[in-house]
């Protein structure tokens, strides 16, 4: 399919396509602004610089998605973006959860291990996405791949080298990051999961089957964890599954906060 | 061919700037792939650097209101395409030279096997430099320290498709 136009021709095609878009779009999205609330707050200034850098990158990635679906006809991508109900968001529970009690305001108590946990095992599952992605029977998709690929690349360099200097650190540090990992991996498969359509998104060859994702995933995950000494658990989907709609409250505190600062000037580009 | 439209336009864009770099015009950057002309309507299909590099905008309308600025020319749109992907090695000999007279180290043309790459001291061309931190102050440069002459500098980051 070379043209939204093919697709619109094709119903069963388009909802697939534009389901796993939601996924991709709403994911990277809830991330980045999870991210964003760290500014001023990471380990030292030059993470500082390297995190919002990163925030920044990947809410380009969420607005790239949001302007392919409004290619198809979805409605302005701003308004994808930044208007949608929670329920109706596609994101993985996991990433709307908040960075740790507090508020990125008042007396935000984060913790880094989480962040660099969550962020580093996304960023691995990203990766193993958008080299799927590359082949996507959707060429709009498989181009936007391969220009997320280049930035991605850096993203994924940062979280594992933060990823294996913590887990081999020494004092607290790597007990922080197990409890971190086995606290990450209870909700990860949420985001290694293309959802209720799963057959009919992998049908289409638009990105290669869930658990072929998954299996990819845990190889890559393995050649950090052996000979770091750490386990990886068993991934697992606790809270829900948020490519049907399943949230949490965090993710209503995430969306009020967004469309606060999108109200307020909604013409301005992010 | 390019026709006499189409390079007076071209001669206008090379005197767009990157806002954060001033001295390097977006044809050094190689972030300009397609002038269509029709009438008295201009529209640039420009590649973005980095997606999210807040410049964009910026550019996008600095460069409207300079093509804006030929007598011929009634309407001028940017639109930003991502396929052909911009990579690093699109930036210009001259481009590369005017980001070393900025101070800023032109990106490698060759990244190492692993991705690793290594840039030489702008200032004093020293090849004893180590990596500070991958992300610099924007999402398209890094910081990097110079043991020899003991400054601090920053590289445009290499990008290319293999990576
Ligand atoms: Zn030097």
């Amino acid at each position: 399919m070379k043209s939204p136009q093919e697709v619109n021709a094709d119903p069963a095609y388009k909802q697939a396509l534009t389901e796993l878009l939601y996924q991709l779009a709403d994911d990277d999205f809830v991330l980045a602004f999870r991210g964003s609330e760290w500014l001023g707050l990471a380990p030292h200034i030059e993470e500082d610089v390297a995190f919002s850098s990163i925030n920044q990158d990947t809410m380009g990635h969420a607005a790239m998605y949001y302007q392919l679906l409004e290619d198809l006809g979805e409605g302005k991508a701003d308004d994808l973006a930044h208007g949608r109900k929670a329920f109706e968001r596609k994101n993985a529970i996991l990433l709307e959860e908040v960075n740790g009690p507090g508020h990125y305001l008042k007396e935000p108590y984060y913790d880094w291990a989480f962040a660099v946990v969550r962020h580093y095992f996304y960023a691995q599952a990203k990766k193993v996405k958008i080299d799927s992605l590359k082949n996507s029977s959707y060429e709009p998709l498989a181009q936007a791949a391969v220009k997320i690929n280049m930035e991605l690349y850096y993203h994924l360099l940062h979280w594992k080298t933060w990823f294996t200097q913590l887990a081999s650190a020494k004092g607290e540090a790597p007990e922080r990051m197990k409890k971190a990992v086995v606290k990450v991996c209870q909700d990860f498969a949420g985001v290694l999961t293309l959802g209720p359509k799963a057959d009919e998104i992998a049908g289409f060859h638009l990105i290669e089957d869930e658990n072929q994702l998954k299996q990819r995933w845990v190889n890559e995950m393995e050649k950090v964890f052996s000979p770091s000494g750490l386990q990886l658990p068993e991934v697992e989907m606790v809270r829900g599954d948020g490519r049907n709609g399943i949230h949490t409250t965090d993710l209503d505190t995430a969306l009020e906060t967004l469309s606060e600062v999108y109200r307020q000037d909604p013409a301005a580009s992010w | 061919m390019m026709t006499t439209y189409e390079q007076s336009v071209r001669e206008m864009l090379a005197e767009v700037k990157d806002p954060e770099i001033d001295s390097v015009s977006v044809l050094d950057l190689g972030m300009i792939e397609k002038i269509i002309i029709t009438d008295n309507a201009v529209q640039v299909e420009m590649l973005p650097t980095f997606m999210g590099c807040p410049a964009l905008e910026i550019i996008k309308k600095n460069v409207e209101t300079k093509v804006l600025e030929l007598e011929w020319v009634e309407h001028a749109e940017v639109t930003f395409i991502y396929h052909p992907p911009w990579t690093s090695d699109r930036i210009t000999a001259k481009g590369r030279e005017r980001l070393k007279e900025f101070g800023i180290a032109p990106p490698p043309t060759q990244p190492g096997p692993d991705g690793e790459w290594h840039v030489d001291c702008p200032y004093c061309q020293s090849t004893y430099t180590t990596m500070d931190n991958i992300f610099g102050p924007t999402a398209c440069r890094s910081i990097l320290y110079c043991k020899h002459c003991k400054n601090p500098f920053e590289a445009m980051k290499p990008v290319s498709t293999i990576m």
